[in-house]
């Protein structure tokens, strides 16, 4: 350990390495997921029906699947981070919480993928008729 | 070089006096947990439902329209508003804003009054237009 002073000794060490990224992002995300799902929830309530051709013709729209796939990155970008901090609260031992926070990962990125490819299907594939 | 071993901590659950805005800010964090896991599955859910033809929609149909899956779908919605409302005060918060005692406790009042009226609101028109 260098003898510099106080703060040239801190920086760069502990939980302050990068803890603003993560601060700003999920805020971001918060703004978009403000946003993205107060549109889900007034579009859905419009639809006159939630039946399937009702429904996929919906999502096939370019219009549609695009805000729904940038919703689904918001929202798990946004819950990754959030649940990360949650994680990193209540799991102590360094084993079970790097466990932890990689099935955190997979989730989150698996679940985006999957939510994505669905999306991605119906609007390639057209509606059923 | 010598460094403190014994840190401070900052003083646990137990120490602190209730509050709503105590109550407010595990309201945010378990709203939050649930709209993570249930509200999360639930939309992916849905939408690869729909992505797996008419036969499984049906059946996922059946389950949202299920009392239970009405059940579900009203926590959900009134979890999310209650994130909603205590997030947009986290951003009051976070420029520096409203932490006078009584701004504060007015707010930690409200925004659950919020959460609910707008829940309800969604789900009295849903049901009202069904009749
Ligand atoms: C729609 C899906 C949403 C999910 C799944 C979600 C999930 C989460 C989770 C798990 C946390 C961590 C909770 C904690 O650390 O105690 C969190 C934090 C946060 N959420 Fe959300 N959230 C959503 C929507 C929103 C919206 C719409 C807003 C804004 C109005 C918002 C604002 C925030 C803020 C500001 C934080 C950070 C709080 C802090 O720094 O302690 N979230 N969210
Ligand atoms: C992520 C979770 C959700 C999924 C997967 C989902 C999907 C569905 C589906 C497809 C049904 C059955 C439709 C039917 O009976 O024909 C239903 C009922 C309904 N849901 Fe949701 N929903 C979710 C959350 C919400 C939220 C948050 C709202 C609030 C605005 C909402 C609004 C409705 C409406 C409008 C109905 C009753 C209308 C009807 O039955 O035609 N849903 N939901």
């Amino acid at each position: 350990m260098g003898n510099g002073t106080g703060i040239g000794r801190v920086r760069g060490l502990g939980s302050a390495k990068s803890g603003t990224h993560h601060w700003i992002n999920q805020r971001i995300t918060a703004v978009g997921n403000l946003l993205l799902v107060l549109w889900l929830i007034f579009s859905l309530l419009q639809l006159p029906s939630l039946d399937y051709l009702a429904v996929t013709a919906w999502l096939a729209k370019s219009w549609v699947a695009v805000p729904m796939i940038l919703m689904l990155i918001s929202i798990f970008y946004h819950l990754r981070l959030g649940l990360q901090v949650v994680i990193e609260d209540y799991v102590h031992e360094d084993g079970t919480k790097f466990a932890t926070l990689l099935l955190l990962n997979f989730y989150a990125i698996g679940g985006a993928a999957l939510g994505i490819f669905a999306i991605a299907k119906i609007a390639f594939t057209g509606a059923a008729s | 070089m010598a460094r403190p071993q014994a840190r401070p901590l900052s003083p646990h659950l137990s120490i602190w006096k209730w509050g709503p805005h105590m109550a407010l800010s595990i309201l945010h964090r378990v709203t939050g947990s649930s709209l993570a896991i249930v509200g999360a599955l639930g939309l992916v859910w849905w939408l690869t439902a729909a992505a797996s033809g008419p036969a499984y929609y049906a059946f996922f149909l059946e389950q949202a329209s299920s009392w239970y899956g009405y059940v579900v779908m009203v926590g959900i919605t009134w979890a999310f508003f209650q994130h909603l409302f205590s997030g947009l005060r986290h951003f009051v918060l976070d420029v520096g804003a409203g932490y006078e005692l009584k701004t504060n406790k007015s707010w930690s009042l409200l925004i659950p009054v919020a959460a609910l009226f707008t829940t309800a609101a969604i789900w009295l028109s849903i049901f009202a237009g069904k009749l």
